[in-house]
């Protein structure tokens, strides 16, 4: 048998091989006043106990809030809320609740 | 080695014969082949092993494999008549007859018996096949090989990688991976599922390599990738079931008599150690959700305690001895179907019940057991597995419920006032709002009790499997045929 014997061991990476693209974190502002501010409800329990608050504190402040909602905790985000976010809003919170 | 090795070699006109001189056939036919070659006859004479057998006649050394191989050629002597290149009749072994109608000579052999069974060819030789399959089948797979160098521990290697689960895991070599897939008829480039959380596409190849990894054999592969079709979709949601603070995992319930054939465990000590089959199917599909979906404990896997199940938690139902249909076809599946049911599940507990003789009673203390299920005064929001106990199930059997009567009794008894699951009552902070108190509220919605059979037949116990967050808005346990 004429095979090629080599003694390093070969092995079939088992991984997605991506190479994850890594993008810059926009600036922080400097002030949040006549700023869109996003608030992400992820739809946990007592979640807009949370968020409520942050939005009285936010528009104390002179931000322009707007509030978000997943549909469940328990799924991503739908891709038309992400970029409605994206679109309408220079900063996000998002808000985990447990 | 050569360039191109899944080039299928064309056979030149005329008879083509492969031998090998191990072989005591062979060797018996070697003045059969003389007397072709005197009658005029185009003889093309492969052999094996030993390029200088027959003594003093032409031959093509077949070294490596690679006719036996791409001809398919499983026995020695094969004499095979090829015209235009093309292979019109074969015969294998000595039959006298065959020989003289394959190679249209009359006469063969005078001295030989009539009939003489032949030997393996080297191309199938079991030390051997692996290395083949890779050498001329290597190509289809398309993942990036990995060095592994000379002092470097191939298994601490993988560790390294963060390939593994915190076990060690098997080198996925190509010789191995090709055989893995053996135990599929489907292409390795197929994609199978898109996997949470990184939304990557897997393909049948990718799933072997996880599949050797964890210690399958290639005759789990059909039942690894239909666990990962069943847990990669919006239904049974691993992205959920992977990123929650509680502590599930997918929990693989085996039907059919596949389930047999590849020696799963549905008896004695059936979620425990020490059977393969369960193991390694369970541990496969959470390896492809580490290494292909990039699910890893700690980064989008945020459970607070876990559960050791999370390794692999994947049994079978013990269906020839229960009294009652299988929960796959309780789901809809045919009878005699190999199948697998994936629901989010927790580690399993214990229900005791010795002294139940009569049916009534030991719905009872189901029902008992199962409101207990995550807090005592949570509803609707989890489903559950109950899986029963032979000696449990008998006391059903005798008194003659079947598994609907069984459930329907279950769903009766967890019917629960309001006022003893509002926020407050019995001392616990925990309930439902106030506005349903006087409202019964059941413990499970419809179809949320999943009924198994299986564990060893001494031993007056059964298991409850919680689940996580149940309907749309969680995870739905999913039912999938397992074909080859």
């Amino acid at each position: 048998m004429s095979f090629v014997n080599t003694n390093n061991t070969v092995l079939l990476d088992p991984t997605n091989e991506r190479r994850v693209a890594t993008m810059e974190r926009v600036g922080r502002p400097e002030s949040l006043r006549g700023l869109t501010v996003g608030l992400l409800d992820i739809s946990k329990a007592r979640g807009d106990v949370f968020i409520d608050r942050l939005e009285e504190r936010l528009s104390e402040m002179g931000a322009d809030v707007r509030r978000y909602k997943k549909p469940t905790f328990t799924k991503p985000a739908p891709v038309d809320l992400r970029h409605e976010i994206a679109t309408h809003c220079q900063v996000v919170i998002e808000a985990l609740a447990d | 080695m050569t360039a191109n090795h899944s080039t299928v070699p064309v056979l030149p006109d005329g008879l083509v014969i492969v031998v090998k001189r191990e072989c005591e056939t062979c060797r018996m036919v070697v003045p059969v082949i003389a007397q072709l070659r005197e009658s005029g006859t185009v003889v093309n004479l492969y052999v094996q092993d030993d390029p200088a057998f027959p003594d003093g006649m032409d031959v093509v050394h077949d070294a490596d494999l690679s006719v036996s191989w791409h001809h398919d050629i499983e026995t020695v002597p094969t004499v095979m008549r090829v015209s235009n290149g093309v292979e019109v009749e074969r015969t294998v072994g000595w039959v006298r007859d065959e020989w003289e109608r394959v190679t249209a000579v009359s006469g063969l052999g005078p001295d030989l018996p009539a009939f003489r069974p032949g030997c393996g060819s080297l191309s199938v030789d079991p030390d051997l096949v692996d290395r083949l399959r890779v050498r001329f089948g290597g190509s289809v797979l398309s993942a990036r090989r990995v060095d592994v160098a000379d002092l470097e521990d191939e298994f601490e290697a993988m560790f390294d990688r963060g390939w593994t689960d915190g076990l060690p895991v098997v080198p996925p070599t190509e010789q191995r991976v090709m055989r893995m897939l053996q135990g599929t008829t489907r292409a390795p480039s197929d994609v199978v599922a898109v996997v949470p959380p990184d939304l990557v596409e897997v393909t049948v190849e990718k799933i072997a390599i996880n599949a050797v990894m964890a210690g399958c054999k290639p005759e789990y592969l059909p039942w690894v990738i239909a666990g990962v079709e069943a847990v990669c979709n919006d239904t049974f949601n691993i992205h959920g079931v992977l990123a929650t603070t509680m502590p599930v995992g997918p929990v693989i319930v085996c039907n059919g008599p596949g389930t047999r054939a590849i020696g799963m465990n549905s008896g004695m000590n059936v979620f425990g150690q020490g059977n393969r089959a369960n193991l390694t199917i369970g541990r496969a599909i959470q390896l492809v959700i580490r290494n292909v979906g990039g699910g890893r404990p700690g980064e989008v896997d945020r459970a607070t305690h876990g559960n050791p199940g999370k390794i692999s938690f994947c049994f079978a139902e013990d269906e020839i001895g229960s009294p009652w249909t299988s929960l796959a076809t309780s789901r809809g599946v045919a009878p005699d179907t190999d199948a697998l049911t994936v629901f989010p599940g927790e580690g399993p507990r214990c229900v005791v019940d010795q002294l139940a003789r009569d049916p009534e009673s030991l719905t009872n203390t189901f029902a008992a057991c199962l409101r207990t299920l995550h807090n005592p005064k949570s509803v609707l929001a989890f489903d559950v597995i109950v899986v029963m106990g032979p000696e449990h199930a008998r006391v059903y059997a005798d008194a003659g419920w079947d598994r609907e009567r069984v459930l329907e009794e279950l769903h009766a008894r967890l019917q629960i006032p309001g006022d003893e699951l509002v926020r407050g009552a019995h001392g616990i902070a925990e309930g439902v709002p106030e506005r349903l108190r006087g409202v019964t509220l059941p413990k499970f919605r419809p179809g949320g009790i999943l009924l198994v059979h299986a564990g060893g037949g001494a031993g007056l116990f059964s298991a409850i499997i919680g689940g996580w967050a149940n309907g749309e808005v969680g995870s739905q346990p999913v039912t999938m045929t397992v074909t080859r």
